[in-house]
């Protein structure tokens, strides 16, 4: 089988790169979906709050995700479900399987990875105890309430203050079930300040900031589990233990994209997000294989996931029809305080709006953004925080503009 | 009495103050958009929550439903006991409604996918 262009992952962002691309001409496309039907993650996230920026109204995930399904069945883009991708290759060779097909592989002009990510699980955490049943990651958890209609559990310890942590103690909840603690090990949530508000103040579930799990308890089930406050260096203080009786722990401690694909490609990933390097078309290194939406960097709402998807086809769609410019190399660099950015480099005069994450909460700083000693960029910021992606634009006069081969981006004060 | 909040309305999370005497409000400030102070007044005097549930399906599995309109905070919890004993049928698409004027509250629930995919 050949195709222009072929897109792995039906979720969000694969769905609205899909479009894109199709929306710029290109018309031999397919999505390969593991899942048994479109949408992704946003299937089980049944909470509102989507939507806002795209659609200017306040959607459920389903919701979100029927809005991009209708916009790739209007125009017939075809997809593949219950198809699991094994295989790609620099080349841009995808080997695939379904029960349908059984084995096959696809030679493909472009390829866009939007794989999403997963949550890191708790094999990651090094938490004493046995491994009884009742520990799950949050995301699970959700999966089984909202799309099976199963309870894990009734009385609720939750580790990690993340998003869908937040929304899976308002969930279980509702639910019937007691949510005894949030315990978050940094001294400050993950999650956005609305779910802090909505999903615990709401239901007066205790957020115990700079504290952890340093022991689950329970043989067969768990029975409950030791938290502790840590200290500076995030280590847990032994005279701070006690003891909370439970039946389960979810955990809700970070997403990593899912880049195995990406790697057997031998596609070169940032080691800060865990994604690949990308260009400001979200092009990896390897001329023709694209990455948009969570598989490249955790966004925090899907409304910029399939922004970025977009880009992704719309730059798909240009490499297909050769229309692909290469007139600038800058490698964008970060002080530490930035920790990563996306893109990390830039290749072509445009404007580009750079995305990032910063290491801490910083109050009254100033994003800089500077070619060698010059200044291009200098915004005032009355608060950032890891929790919240943070955006610049740079124009195409400045892009044209810069002197050096590099853009350092830092936070000062 | 100063009362701070923090805005739910969208993810940008403002925080605002709110001056209260009894339960008047003199003023409000933090806010950032016209939804923020509607928020604002609303949180102070009775607090408005969009339920978001899943309901059971007919003959098994359940469907993510929602409330097609704020309802009463102190509701929530009956609003789940009445979704819970609803039943959706088979056949019901995005939208369709599946409790009408839910415990009067002027809202109703609604489907928010296609039960079959």
């Amino acid at each position: 089988m050949k195709a222009d262009l072929v897109i792995i992952g039906g979720g969000p962002a694969g769905m609205s790169a899909a479009v894109a691309a199709y929306d710029a001409g290109i018309r031999d496309i397919i999505i390969l979906e593991r899942d048994k039907s479109l949408g992704g993650i946003l299937r089980q996230c049944i909470h509102n709050g989507f939507g806002l920026h795209r659609f200017k109204e306040e959607l459920t995930g389903p919701e979100y995700a029927y809005r991009y399904e209708l916009q790739v069945r209007e125009r017939n883009i075809p997809f593949k479900l219950n198809t699991m991708v094994l295989d790609i290759t620099p080349s841009k060779v995808v080997t695939a399987m379904n029960s349908e097909d059984g084995l096959f592989t696809i030679e493909a002009k472009a390829i866009i990875l939007a794989m999403g990510c997963r949550e890191r699980p708790k094999g990651a955490l090094n938490i004493c105890g046995r491994r009884p049943a009742g520990i799950f990651t949050a995301g699970t958890a959700q999966k089984f309430v909202n799309m099976n209609g199963y309870m894990p559990g009734k009385k609720v310890v939750i580790l990690g203050s993340g998003d869908i942590g937040l929304i899976m103690a308002r969930r279980m909840t509702l639910e019937g079930a007691e949510v005894k603690a949030v315990c978050e090990l940094m001294p400050y949530s993950g999650g956005l300040a609305r779910n802090i508000e909505q999903c615990l103040n709401d239901f007066s579930i205790p957020l115990m900031l700079s504290h952890t799990v340093v022991e689950i308890h329970g043989k067969e089930r768990v029975t409950g589990v030791t938290i502790a406050k840590v200290d500076e260096r995030r280590k847990p203080i032994p005279k701070t233990k006690q003891y909370i009786e439970c039946d389960t722990l979810l955990l809700s401690v970070g997403l990593l994209p899912e880049n195995e694909l990406t790697k057997s490609a031998n596609i070169i990933l940032d080691r800060i997000t865990g994604g690949a390097v990308v260009d400001q078309n979200r092009q990896t290194e390897i001329e023709g294989i694209f990455a948009c939406g969570n598989v490249l960097h955790v966004h925090d709402l899907v409304d910029y996931v399939s922004e970025e998807a977009e880009i992704a086809g719309k730059a798909a769609a240009a490499f297909i029809n050769g229309k692909h410019a290469n007139d600038k190399s800058l490698k964008l660099v970060t002080d530490g305080k930035v920790r990563y950015t996306v893109p990390q480099c830039i290749t072509a005069c445009a404007d580009v709006t750079v995305y990032f994450r910063v290491a801490d909460v910083y109050r009254d700083v100033r994003i800089v953004v500077r070619d060698g000693d010059k200044v291009l960029v200098n915004k005032k910021k009355q608060k950032v925080a890891p929790g919240e992606m943070e955006t610049v634009t740079l124009t195409k006069e400045m892009i044209e503009g810069v002197s050096t081969d590099t853009l350092s981006f830092s936070i000062e004060a | 009495m100063i009362r701070e909040l923090t805005c739910i309305v969208c993810p940008k999370g403002c925080q605002l103050k709110v001056e209260l005497e009894g339960k008047n409000i003199l003023s409000v400030s933090g806010y950032t958009c016209k939804r923020g102070l509607a928020y604002a007044e609303t949180e102070c005097t009775a607090p408005m929550r969009t339920l978001t549930t899943t309901a059971p399906v007919e003959g098994g599995g359940v469907v993510p439903v929602k409330t097609d309109k704020p309802v009463p905070k102190e509701l929530l919890f009956k609003c789940m006991e009445v979704v819970n004993s609803a039943c959706v049928a088979k056949d019901a698409k995005l939208g369709d409604v599946v409790v009408e004027n839910i415990l009067d509250t002027g809202a109703n629930i609604v489907t928010t996918r296609n039960v079959q995919l």
